[in-house]
């Protein structure tokens, strides 16, 4: 929270309140952006920063498709403001590769069936991801209850709950060294 | 088979996992423009005027379209001709569109909204069936359907119901309810259209069905359709719903032609609980006579539909209520009348399965019952009667391969049935039913003689091979079963093949993602061109080698003789022969299933070279103080003929699980009428994701998938569908293992913990303990058309002119695009 409160003095807004300015990092890039002020953080990422890999489902946080890591913590980015973000770290979808590479979780989802239509993908990636930082094994029933509030439609989520426990494993092989470097 | 059945990941895999996938929301065009729609808050009334002048004078206000824009009706099938882009004289129900404003952006264009004052005329309104059947005046649709407020009837005799009942060792009749429900697609409908620099249109849509959105945009747009390119983005699910055409995509097209800019519209989560054109809320009767031993004779089924305020599909719907009844059981004589009415409810059309969860239900149900009553296992009694294989049914639908006696010995092995069935104790149960479903529907919903799916394949020196196919992408598969096939086929691997679909501009056409078509059509339409390219690499090969074509193998990205695989050149090298000998290197090819054997009118819904099968065994725990269940275990096995792709196969059977699941227990698309001196409306009771109840992660069971492959000649490699069928089983296997376990019967959808505690405490007082609908409104049934049955000397034709199915589908109407009949 220092480093936000420090990089505050970057943001702000203009008198009428209309657009907003705000310094923040998104996928480890600093970004300077100037914005409508009344924009929610998915509005400000989809049209301000062209990463429109984060969804719009219901704008009332009901689905989770935008969901997106705010200092690491999963948040609906639908109902946080764009204004609230200065100093911010965002994650999402478009920073969860490693280069070209997929990461453990994407290669993951990939390969046991997780993404159909691939809509809700891109929130309950991050999601996961989020979950595997703080509990890099979780039971079923930790998957299940992490991704709660991400409706997904098409799976039925039992290959997304495969895929998670799936990344768990390669993520500690990963961590012993045979994964790809950085 | 290297690609066939082999597990594998997906080819669109990494641009979902990645967040690459252009859904339509995502493209963004320079100098783009925002849509929205005024929606009507009224659910009848006259249009007397809309005064949109200071919207059109707002800030950042481009454009406004009314309903006199819009001047020519439109509709998905070409019997129902009942839309417009806009409502000129009438608004139909709460979410009708009245008017749209174009702006610089999607919030002057919500301002602006606010600013128009429309001028309604309040008429009364319709929310049911039974009121529709009330009341023919005022009607919803001025010469639409079969007078007053009735949209479609149908009555068919195959063969006479009554003898056969009059003599059967029992009948049992039963009044069933299903709710209406929605799709929810995770993504919300949008559509972006745009003048390319030639000053043709391109839009971009989710769609299900971009042929059929080129065909009536060209209508409502009065262009010539070389004109117009529909590119179906990938959809963000779609279930059905974005398989009808739908009004906002007219709009934005009409707009980027008035302005020369893109349009772009998003609806809302709420704005798509008004598009629906989901799950048709059904009532239905159902009598089956059964010998002693519980072999039907003869079954007499009617329906009623509510189909909101426009016709959809709802011409099909409605015999889709009934025609498929046959091909899971053998049923030897069929009665079935179906009415749909209209309502001032927003349009139902088809969710996944189409008409015929509702029938399933009521005929699953009934079923455990009758095996309740004669103390028969209901795995038995349907084990006993099954729809034989490469038969044709008593309403002329012909069967191919019928995979369903395994999956009923699948799951009931599996769920250890004939041990645990009644003896889990109080609250515990287990509960068995069965389904069948098409493989594509046998005719478009236009009549026409040119085929239903094509493929071409370009293959160039590089060794490239591109696939074009107007096939649609809804999250299914269908890309990833297009490259299987070429791959396969010409012993590349999936990943190689260049992948072109869903472009009208750019790809032969396929009909779209609907009825389990695409695997089975684009399938067989994608080995046709591979074989044919196969042909020419092979001989050009061939030369080169001194080998004869027919001793070549085509595996593993090279050509060889099979008998001295050292023997051989790379697949590239191949095409630089096949080029250099041919020419620029281009196959196609292309399917249209066999003509059905039912010769009657309405006989064209129902027919379809394959139909799937599927069982399932559920088990609950229901809490009899609360009346809430859960759903800890599922067994389900689905005759699929052969999965191209395992993982993919799976994830339709557990997403059909789940869904079938949120039917059978929450799902309900329902409306309120606001008090009548406050307001005429009738109001969705739930437009939004919180309040429309669908299960998450938590409610999810254990599923046991079986997937049996019992290959049809029909399909490509034996492939039958798997999207729809391995839902039909799961909301009557849920009903009848609640009467397993705490032996109450709930004859409706959804099975809400109200409905079972209510029956449970009817029960505890002594009484039936069964909670559904007590019921069927007085319906003018037309004259039956009769149609004999092949056992009874039948030719597939109707003996009598009847009244049944009037100008209903393919078989009957013209095929000139938008010819009213």
């Amino acid at each position: 929270m220092k480093a936000r409160t420090e990089a505050r003095r970057h943001g702000g807004t203009d008198a009428e309140g209309r657009s907003a300015r705000i310094r923040l990092t998104v996928n480890g890039e600093e970004r300077d952006v100037v914005f409508a002020g009344y924009k929610s953080l998915l509005e400000l990422l989809r049209e301000d920063l062209a990463l429109t890999g984060t969804k719009h489902g219901c704008e009332l946080g009901e689905c989770g498709a935008c969901a997106v890591l705010l200092d690491g913590r999963p948040v609906l980015s639908c109902l946080v403001l764009g204004v609230e973000c200065d100093g911010a770290d965002v994650t999402t979808v478009e920073g969860l590769a490693e280069g070209p590479e997929l990461s453990a979780l994407q290669a993951a989802f990939a390969d046991k069936g997780a993404a159909q239509c691939g809509y809700c993908t891109p929130g309950i990636l991050v999601t996961a991801k989020a979950l595997l930082d703080r509990n890099p094994h979780p039971s079923r029933a930790e998957i299940a209850e992490a991704l709660s509030g991400n409706l997904c439609r098409c799976t039925g989520y039992l290959q997304i709950f495969e895929a998670v426990e799936e990344a768990a494993g390669t993520g500690a092989r990963r961590h012993r060294g045979t994964g790809r470097a950085g | 088979m290297k690609v066939i059945g082999q597990p594998r990941r997906r080819v669109d895999a990494r641009a979902k996992v990645t967040g690459q996938t252009r859904f339509a929301d995502d493209l963004v065009l320079p100098r783009m423009l925002f849509a929205r729609l005024l929606r009507s808050t009224v659910p009848h009334a006259r249009i007397r005027a809309v005064d949109a002048a200071a919207a059109a004078a707002a800030p950042g206000v481009k454009l406004l379209l009314t309903g006199a824009d819009f001047p020519v009706p439109f509709g998905i099938m070409p019997v129902s001709q009942d839309e417009h882009a806009l409502c000129a004289d009438k608004v139909r129900y709460v979410g009708d569109p009245v008017a749209a404003v174009i702006a610089r952006s999607e919030r002057e264009a919500a301002d602006a909204l606010a600013l128009i004052r429309v001028d309604y005329e309040p008429l009364a309104t319709v929310a049911s069936p039974a009121e529709a059947l009330e009341r023919p005046a005022p009607r919803i649709h001025d010469g639409e359907g079969e007078g007053g407020n009735v949209h479609r009837l149908a009555h068919f005799a195959f063969g006479d119901v009554e003898p056969a009942l009059a003599g059967a060792d029992r009948v049992f009749e039963d009044l069933f309810f299903y709710e209406g429900n929605t799709h929810l697609p995770l993504e919300q409908h949008a559509a972006v259209a745009a003048l390319d620099p030639d000053g043709r249109l391109t839009l971009w849509s989710s769609t299900q069905t971009p042929h059929y959105v080129h065909r009536e945009l060209a209508r409502a747009l009065d262009l010539p359709a070389h004109r117009i390119r529909v590119v179906a983005t990938p959809n963000g699910g779609g279930f059905g719903g974005k398989s009808d055409v739908m009004n906002h995509e007219i709009v934005v097209a009409k707009a980027a032609l008035l302005t020369g800019r893109p349009v772009k519209i998003t609806l809302t989560r709420e704005e798509v609980f008004y598009a629906h054109r989901g799950r048709h809320p059904v009532l239905m009767r159902l009598k089956t006579g059964v010998k002693s031993d519980g072999t039907i004779v003869a079954m007499d089924l009617e329906t009623l539909l509510d189909g909101g305020a426009y016709g959809s599909y709802g011409a099909a719907s409605t015999l889709y209520t009934g025609q498929l009844q046959t091909v899971t059981y053998h049923v030897p004589r069929f009665r079935f009348r179906a009415c749909r009415t209209f309502t001032n409810k927003p349009p139902c059309g088809p969710k996944r399965g189409h008409g015929t969860p509702q029938p399933r239900f009521a005929q699953e149900v009934q079923l455990d019952k009758i095996a309740v009553a004669l103390g028969k296992d209901p795995a038995d009694l349907r084990l006993q009667q099954l729809a034989p294989a490469n038969s044709v049914t008593a309403n002329w639908l012909k069967i191919g391969s019928m995979g369903l006696r395994e999956c009923i010995e699948r799951v009931v092995e599996g769920s250890a049935w004939r041990e645990r069935r009644g003896r889990l104790g109080v609250g515990r149960g287990l509960g068995l039913a069965c389904g069948s479903y098409l493989c594509g529907a046998g005719l478009p919903i236009y009549w026409n003689e040119m085929p239903h799916s094509g493929v071409q394949l370009q293959i160039d020196r590089s060794g490239r091979v591109t696939a074009f196919c107007g096939a649609t992408e809804i999250g299914q598969g269908s890309d990833d079963v297009l490259a299987a096939i070429v791959a396969e086929v010409l012993g590349l691997d999936p990943a190689d093949i260049r992948l072109v679909t869903g472009d009208t501009d750019l790809t032969p056409v396929d009909l779209g993602s609907y009825s389990s078509r695409v695997t089975l059509m684009m399938g067989n339409a994608a080995i046709q061109a591979a074989e044919r390219a196969k042909a020419l690499l092979a001989g050009a090969a061939a030369r080169k080698l001194g080998v004869s074509a027919e001793r070549l193998a085509f595996a593993e990205r090279r050509v060889f003789d099979v008998e001295r695989p050292e023997a051989g050149m790379s697949f590239q090298e191949a095409v630089v022969a096949a080029e250099a000998e041919h020419g620029t290197l281009g196959t196609t090819g292309s399917y249209r299933p066999p003509r059905s054997p039912a010769r009657y009118r309405g006989g064209g819904v129902g027919p379809s070279v394959a139909y799937s099968y599927t069982a399932a065994v559920v088990e609950v725990e229901v809490d009899p103080l609360t009346g809430w269940v859960k759903v800890p275990k599922v067994w389900i096995a689905h005759d699929i003929g052969r999965a191209i792709n395992p993982v993919l196969a799976r994830g339709q059977v557990e997403g059909s699980v789940y869904m079938g699941l949120g039917e059978a227990l929450m799902e309900e698309q329902a409306f309120r009428r606001l008090p009548p001196r406050l307001s005429p409306a009738l109001v969705h009771r739930i437009p939004s994701i919180l309040e429309y109840k669908s299960p998450t992660s938590l409610e999810m069971p254990d599923v046991v998938t079986y997937l049996v492959e019992d290959p049809d000649s029909a399909g490509p490699f034996g492939a039958k569908e798997v999207g729809q069928g391995p839902l039909l089983p799961m909301m009557p296997a849920i009903a009848n293992a609640i009467h397993d376990a705490v032996g109450v019967r709930v004859d409706e959808v959804p099975i809400t913990p109200e409905k079972v505690l209510k029956a449970l405490t009817e029960k505890a007082k002594g009484k039936a303990g069964r909670v559904g609908p007590a019921v069927f409104p007085p319906v003018p049934w037309p004259e039956a058309l009769v149609v004999p049955p092949p056992w009874e000397g039948g030719d597939g034709r109707a003996t009598n002119q009847g009244a049944a199915a009037r100008d209903t589908l393919p078989t009957t109407h013209s095929g000139t695009a938008g010819v009213k009949v």
